[in-house]
């Protein structure tokens, strides 16, 4: 019997992105179901009512919500190429990690972005204390996950490819300076040029495009 | 090998609380040190978590590991072969670790938003703390625990709330029996459980707590 798997996504969120790496580097086929989050799909309301939002992940009929979760449902169900370490104590260092992305570094980074000018130095002081914990955190390894992408890269991957993004659409904006982040520079190199996933990342001059339409819309209505 | 397992906690830190839960299910000794977050957090406590500098922290042969969801998973793994947090099957354990970071995301902040809140906008939190409520009790259904048959992840995550249900209803004004009388009825049978009323402070103890630091920031 064939496994059917869809995911709820959209082009350009790195929630859906984190799911759809995973799945490529696991080597599981799936559908993509891209969603207009604003017009929501009928589907996607009753696969998510808690939370109304992608990424979902549709598994023989059953929808798993939020981004961690179904990345250690896709990791536990599909054993190839583990994503977690074996290890205890090491499987811990990378949840905890994974959650001050999202909690802390995500947040940091989305205030600086929606920052006007002055409170946006202040913001900014805040994301490069916390890039700097990462640049710790990331050491001498190749990868967050030792000589190889781990669950920490995947979670992490959206610096490789919204940083450019970011930079380009506020020009004289230097969030990853080589200089100071070294380490976090070659990896987000390495990362992004990854084969086996090179061609999920999102084109940067739509990215720039889109958010640039987004923020001329939110101006307007000031 | 002795294993030493050192807890910094405070007693009525909900996400500590799990943690005790945790350890006493598992029949796992640990010395609990009381931190003091107000005025004096301890060195130890400030090197083993300097990110955050809060608690809980477990601290197993002198490697720490933080935040409380994380430290339940990393008991559960390391203590494997006795009464096993987490279901079987993948399916279920997403749905355990959906409903636990839930409590995390929505219960904390929305709970916090009444007791702690301002007057005018008391009518916004209650509405919201209700709505959140009412998932619980819908995801809850007819089971006798979140997990089903057996007390596991979810319960544990989600039950240290319920010594706010008292304080809750107090300042909000609500009755929590009357919209949710499963998770009511949830919260006792959790609590007949040593692991869950060892661990969970007193009701009352927790709305003088509240009073107090309402008192406190109402003077800034």
């Amino acid at each position: 019997m064939g496994e059917e798997v869809k995911l709820f996504q959209t082009w350009s969120s790195p929630f859906s992105l984190r799911i759809a790496m995973a799945l490529k580097l696991k080597g599981i086929p799936y559908d993509s179901v891209p969603e207009d989050l604003s017009n929501k799909s009928s589907l996607l309301l009753e696969y998510n009512p808690v939370y109304k939002k992608i990424p979902v992940l549709l598994h023989n009929n059953k929808p798993i919500s939020e981004s961690l979760v179904i990345l250690e449902y896709v990791d536990e169900m599909w054993k190839q190429n583990p994503l977690l370490p074996q290890d205890p104590y090491e499987r811990a260092n990378a949840r905890f990690w994974a959650k001050f992305n999202d909690d802390s570094l995500m947040p940091s980074m989305w205030t600086v972005l929606r920052s006007k000018s002055e409170p946006r130095e202040a913001a900014l002081v805040e994301v490069m204390k916390n890039l700097m914990v990462i640049e710790g955190e990331l050491g001498g390894k190749k990868f967050f996950g030792g000589e190889k992408v781990g669950f920490l890269d995947i979670v992490m991957g959206w610096l490789a490819y919204l940083i450019d993004a970011f930079e380009e659409i506020f020009p004289g904006l230097n969030l990853i300076d080589p200089e100071r982040f070294p380490l976090l520079s070659t990896w987000m190199k390495e990362f992004y040029n990854m084969p086996t996933i090179k061609e999920l990342w999102p084109a940067q001059d739509m990215l720039v495009s889109s958010f640039k339409a987004h923020h001329r819309i939110e101006q307007k209505t000031e | 090998m002795e294993e030493a397992v050192i807890l910094l906690n405070w007693w009525a830190s909900p996400f500590g609380t799990r943690v005790k839960i945790a350890l006493s299910e598992k029949g796992v000794e640990y010395e609990n040190r009381e931190e003091d977050l107000f005025h004096n957090k301890s060195p130890l406590l400030l090197k083993s978590n300097p990110i955050h500098k809060s608690i809980p922290v477990l601290i197993h042969n002198d490697k720490p590991v933080c935040e409380s969801l994380v430290i339940l998973q990393y008991i559960d793994e390391t203590w494997c072969n006795k009464s096993p947090l987490m279901p079987c099957d993948p399916y279920e354990r997403a749905r355990a670790r959906f409903w636990a970071d839930f409590a995390d995301k929505k219960l904390y902040s929305k709970g916090r938003a009444v007791w702690e809140g301002k007057a005018e906008d008391m009518e916004t939190a209650k509405k919201e703390l209700m709505e959140t409520l009412k998932l619980l009790e819908g995801e809850l259904g007819e089971k006798q625990y979140f997990g089903g048959e057996r007390f596991g992840y979810a319960d544990v995550a989600v039950v240290p709330f319920y010594s706010w249900f008292y304080s809750l209803e107090k300042f909000g004004e609500l009755s929590i029996v009357e919209e949710c009388p499963k998770l009511v009825e949830w919260g006792k049978r959790c609590m007949l459980r040593p692991s869950v009323c060892g661990a969970l402070p007193p009701q009352d103890k927790v709305y003088n707590l509240m009073l107090e630091l309402k008192g406190l920031n109402q003077q800034h």
